[in-house]
Formats: C-alpha cells, structure tokens, sequence
C-alpha cells in the first residue's frame, strides 16, 4: 500500500514480527491438511504407534490402494459429480431467467414478485414442513428430488438481478432495434455482459452441492444414490467399520487411520484443484454481493 | 380545496384517460407485450411458491394433535399445547440456554479473529507473501463441514490422534475429548475459526483497501510510526464495516452451524452440545414428532426473525444504510 523507501528500526522489527506472526497463523491452517496427507502415505503401524507428527513415516500407499477399490467411494464421487453438474445447471436455469425479468422495470407486479422471493431469507418454514413437503411431492429417495428442491435461493437470485439492473439499458433498446425478443437479448447480450456475476453464482452454487450433506442424508435412502459427503460422513466421521473392513486390517499394512487419512485427501483433491479459480471470483464475489449473508 | 375542485373539473388529456378507465386492457397489453419477460420469471416464482410457500401450510401442525392417518389437514386442533409442553421440557430449554451459549462464545472469540488477520495482511508490504498467507488462510473455508469434522475427529482420537499423543509425550493422560461436555464448546469454536476466520477476513480487508492513501501519507510526513498508522487511521475507518458486520452477526445469534454440530455431537455431549436446531432434528426427523418439532421450529424462527429485523433496523441507524 504504502511505497516511501523508508522505515524507522522499530517498524522494520515491527513489520518482521507481524510477518513471522502470520506465517505461524499460515502453518496452523494448512497444518491438518499437511498432517492428514502425510499420515494417509504412511504405514498403519507408524500411525497407530504414533510416530506421524509432520512428515510421512515408513511410506506406503496401501490405504489408497483400498480406497479406490472401494465400489461405494467411486459411486458416491459420480454422484457428486452428478449432483454437481446438473445442479448447477438447473439452478442457472431457475436463477437467470427470473432475475433477468426482475431486473426490468416494465414488468408489472415487480416488487411483489421481488417481496415474494426476498421474505423467504427472513423467515421460512423450517426443516420439518421443508422434509414434508418433499415427501408429499414424492421427491423422498429421488435424484430428481435433491436436484429440484434446492435449485433456488433468494440471495443468488438478488445479486444476479442486481448485476442486471446495473447493465445500461441502452444495449437492451440496441440490441431492441435489430428485432431481438427478451429472451434472444437476455442469450446473446446480458448474458455475455454479466460474466463476473455468472461465474460467481456458478461457484456459489458448485460448492454448496460439492460440500452439502445434510438434505442428501436426510432425504436419500439407497445407498446408490448418495453423493460423497454422505459417504465421508458415515466412513470418517461415524468410522463405522463392517466385518470385511475390521478383517482386512488384520492382514494388511493400512490401518484405520491411514485409511481415513486417504479417503480425506482423495476428497479435498478436486477443491485443491480448482481452488485459485474460486478464490480469485470469491474475493470479487464478497464485494460483488456486498456484504455476504 | 378550491384548487383541487378546479383540478378535476378540468379536462384530462386523452391518453391518462383511457389509461383510468381500462386498467385491466392497459395490464392485458402489457403483458402480451412483454410475455416472454413474464414466462422468464414464472419458473422462479412457482419454485419459490411450491419449495418456499407450500411448506407454510404444514405450519399448522404446529397447533394440531397431528396423526399421521389423518394428514395435516384432517389433524384435530389442539391450540398451543405443544408449546406449553415444550417449554416445560427441559430438554427444550437447555437447547435455548445452549444455543445462547455456543452463538455468544462464538462471537466472543470468533468474530475479533478476521478483523485482527486484515490488520495483519495489510501490514505485510511484501505482495508475493501477502498473496501467499491470504491464498492459504483462505483454503479452510472451502472443505465441507464434513471434512473439518472428519479431521478433528481424527486428530483428536484417544488411541491415534496427534492430540493425544502429544499430550502422553509430555506425560499427561490421554483425554476422549469428543464424548466430555466441557470439551464440546472448545472444539467447535476453535475448528470454526480455523474454517473461517481467514476467509471472514476479505470483507475487512476491502474496507481497509478503501481508505484514502492521503491519510497515510500525511501522517508519515508527521512522522508517525506503523503502529500509529494503524490505531489512529486504519482501525477507526474500519469500525462502520466492523459495526455493520456485528449487528449482522448479534441478528443471527439464534442460528448455529447445526450441520456440524450434527456430526460432532454425541449423546454423552448433548448437555452441551445440543441446541434448538439439533433438537428438533433429532425430535423430527429421527424421532418422527412432526407436529411438536415444528411447533420449535416456528418458535425458533418467529424470534429470529424479530431479532433479525431489530438488528437490521439497528444497523441503519448506525451507517444510515441497511444492511438488506
């Protein structure tokens, strides 16, 4: 921020200890993450006798190897991928459109419809009314049902039809004169224009069905169906072990732990991947919806 | 009165007249206009009303003896026996009393954390460092409530966590911090600002970057040190932000990740642990008693939602904007 050359002794000392005091916060917050890979490549018996603090002991990657022979990990990874994918999609397709018209003042009824979305983020009906409604639309145990019922929300759905309204209207009477319906200048005109909102709806979207669990436990019986959370929770958080699991660990060199370790990193992979992507629209996100909530 | 008598005796102009005496064609041909525009927003607006409003209905339940033979509609009435029975459970209220608890820790310890880590960030004049500690404090945020519950799960294990074994190194006895009450409240606090203070951050930072340069430079000429710099000009233009996102946090207060306490907490922990949301998950979704579930529900949401309004109305007082 500041570029003058010169600084007094006590605010270079100043400036040193504030950096070595953030580089500690940076080791803290990456060290789980650091400590749980180095645990997932170690041996089940360095875990179990507790010899792993930082780095990887007696390297073994057998834990892998048990993860990706495990059927439901990869059932559950598509599913999410699925459930991702599609969601977003039918998101767009519930949030776009209707904040486009929302955002045009001509359209009759406006600040009811506008009321109509904005008092659901003040007051809803709760879980229970929410699940039973699911269950009396049939949309219990279903993909359909987890795709459709969480498609929408009213903060998305502001801060697109905000980013709209913030598009001069002078592209619309342009593009108007060459005979575009609203929906061929909402395709080809606003669409393009809104490419920083989009983008980050999109991500806001992504991320809550990459890491939501809670509906999809709620709502989704067969086993086939459940996306990765879900998984994740029965497999590292309730560590519920089947006899077949429990009798494998006899005899091979994984343990538990390392087990965890690995289905954790396998896990965090695709976030880690695509990470710099999000936190680049995420931080001009925050500022796009002003204050989030 | 003589004005307005004249007014209307005098003849309108044509257009404003058949606009007063055909509303109805005037809103016809509108909308045969702008068709598309509607059938645009017609989806959205069935979404909310059958995901979002439909429920509403089963609100009801809440006053009903509900059976599930009979369905919500056919349920006989029962006035507010489910809240008189509610707030004489003390199950009940020690989720209210827990709920206070662990939202009041949170912000006690949780919310100077962001506000103190912009501070920190702003002062590092190196950009490759900065956009390094931010790239990494910011990672948490995103792994989902089930990862964050998995590694504390793991790192607190009585038999293998790092935890423990560090505490046996030094002598000490191993702690199954997970199923003791006073642990609880310890756990979720700090794993939550490990999730999301550097993230919380952003906010700060923005409004720290919007601060005038001119500030600073006049007060170097002064010959002021950084630590001055930063008591007499960053924090106090940084303290509507920090208002505003006060009031925004004390109109939540009632609302708690309930997703992860769900994964974290545990019947032996429950006296701790357990806050009205849990509480009716467990009452309603595992315990199938719909009707008195919702009867919380509805009691948790009236409150927040005056809470929400007070605070919001109070936060427009503070900075003359609201914050919705």
């Amino acid at each position: 921020m500041l570029s003058t050359p010169f600084y007094s002794r006590a605010d270079r000392i100043f400036g040193m200890v504030n950096a070595i005091l953030l580089g500690i916060f940076a080791i803290g917050a990456l060290y789980p993450i650091i400590y749980i890979f180095s645990m997932s490549i170690s041996s089940g018996a360095a875990v179990t006798q507790g010899r792993v603090f930082l780095l990887p002991v007696d390297i073994d990657f057998s834990a892998y190897g048990r993860v990706l022979n495990d059927r439901l990990f990869w059932t559950s990874y598509a599913n999410t991928i699925f459930y991702t994918v599609f969601g977003v999609i039918t998101s767009l397709l519930f949030i776009v459109p209707g904040a486009y018209a929302l955002s045009k003042p001509r359209i009759r009824g406006r600040r009811v419809f506008g009321f109509i979305i904005a008092f659901t983020m003040w007051f809803n009906a709760g879980m229970i009314p929410f699940f039973l409604n699911m269950r009396d639309l049939g949309l219990l145990d279903s993909r359909l049902g987890i795709l459709i019922g969480f498609a929408a929300n009213a903060f998305n759905i502001i801060l697109m039809r905000n980013y709209f309204e913030s598009i001069s209207p002078s592209f619309e009477e342009a593009a108007r004169m060459d005979g575009a319906n609203d929906l061929q200048i909402l395709w080809k005109v606003y669409i393009p224009l809104a490419k920083p909102a989009l983008a980050t709806i999109t991500l806001l979207c992504a991320i809550s069905r990459w890491n939501g669990y809670f509906w999809a436990m709620v709502l989704l019986r067969a086993e086939e169906k459940i996306p990765l959370q879900v998984y994740l929770k029965k497999t590292i958080v309730d560590l519920n072990v089947n006899e077949e699991f429990a009798g494998a660990l006899l005899t091979n060199s994984y343990s538990m732990e390392t087990v965890v370790g690995a289905i954790i990193v396998m896990s965090i992979i695709p976030v880690i991947i695509v990470y710099p992507v999000v936190q680049k629209y995420f931080t001009k996100g925050v500022m796009l919806g002003g204050v989030k909530e | 009165m003589t004005s307005a008598t004249k007014a209307q005796s005098l003849p309108l102009p044509a257009a404003t007249l058949e606009v007063r005496s055909k509303p109805l064609e005037r809103l016809w041909k509108d909308i045969k206009r702008d068709w598309l525009l509607y059938a645009m927003l017609l989806p959205t607006i069935i979404w909310f009303l059958v995901f979002l409003y439909k429920p509403m209905i089963g609100l009801q339940m809440a006053f009903k003896q509900y059976s599930a033979w009979k369905g919500i509609a056919g349920s006989p009435w029962i006035g507010f026996d489910h809240f008189v029975t509610l707030f004489q459970s003390e199950q009940f209220l020690r989720a209210i009393r827990n709920t206070l608890t662990l939202s009041g820790l949170s912000l006690l310890f949780g919310f100077p954390m962001p506000i103190l880590l912009a501070l920190m960030i702003n002062e590092v004049y190196s950009k490759g460092y900065r956009k390094a500690i931010q790239t990494i404090v910011y990672l948490p945020h995103f792994i989902s409530v089930v990862i964050v519950a998995g590694l504390v799960v793991t790192f607190l294990s009585p038999s293998t966590g790092v935890v423990n074994n560090v505490l046996s190194w030094f002598g000490m006895d191993r702690i199954y911090f997970l199923t003791q009450p006073e642990w609880f409240r310890p756990i979720y606090i700090s794993s939550n600002i490990w999730k999301e203070a550097g993230f919380d951050s952003i906010v700060y930072l923005a409004a720290i970057m919007s601060i005038n340069p001119a500030l600073y430079e006049s007060a170097q000429v002064d010959g002021a040190t950084r630590w001055q710099m930063i008591t007499r000009i960053t924090l106090p233009c940084i303290i509507p932000t920090i208002a505003v996102l006060l009031v925004i946090r004390l109109g939540h207060i009632l609302e708690v990740g309930f997703e992860y306490i769900i994964l974290l907490y545990q019947p032996t922990t429950y006296e701790t642990a357990d806050v009205i949301s849990t509480y009716i998950y467990r009452l309603g979704l595992q315990g199938a008693r719909y009707d008195i579930a919702t009867a919380a529900g509805i009691f948790n949401a009236v409150v927040a939602l005056v809470i929400v309004l007070f605070a919001n109305h109070m936060s427009r007082r503070i900075t003359k904007t609201g914050v919705f």
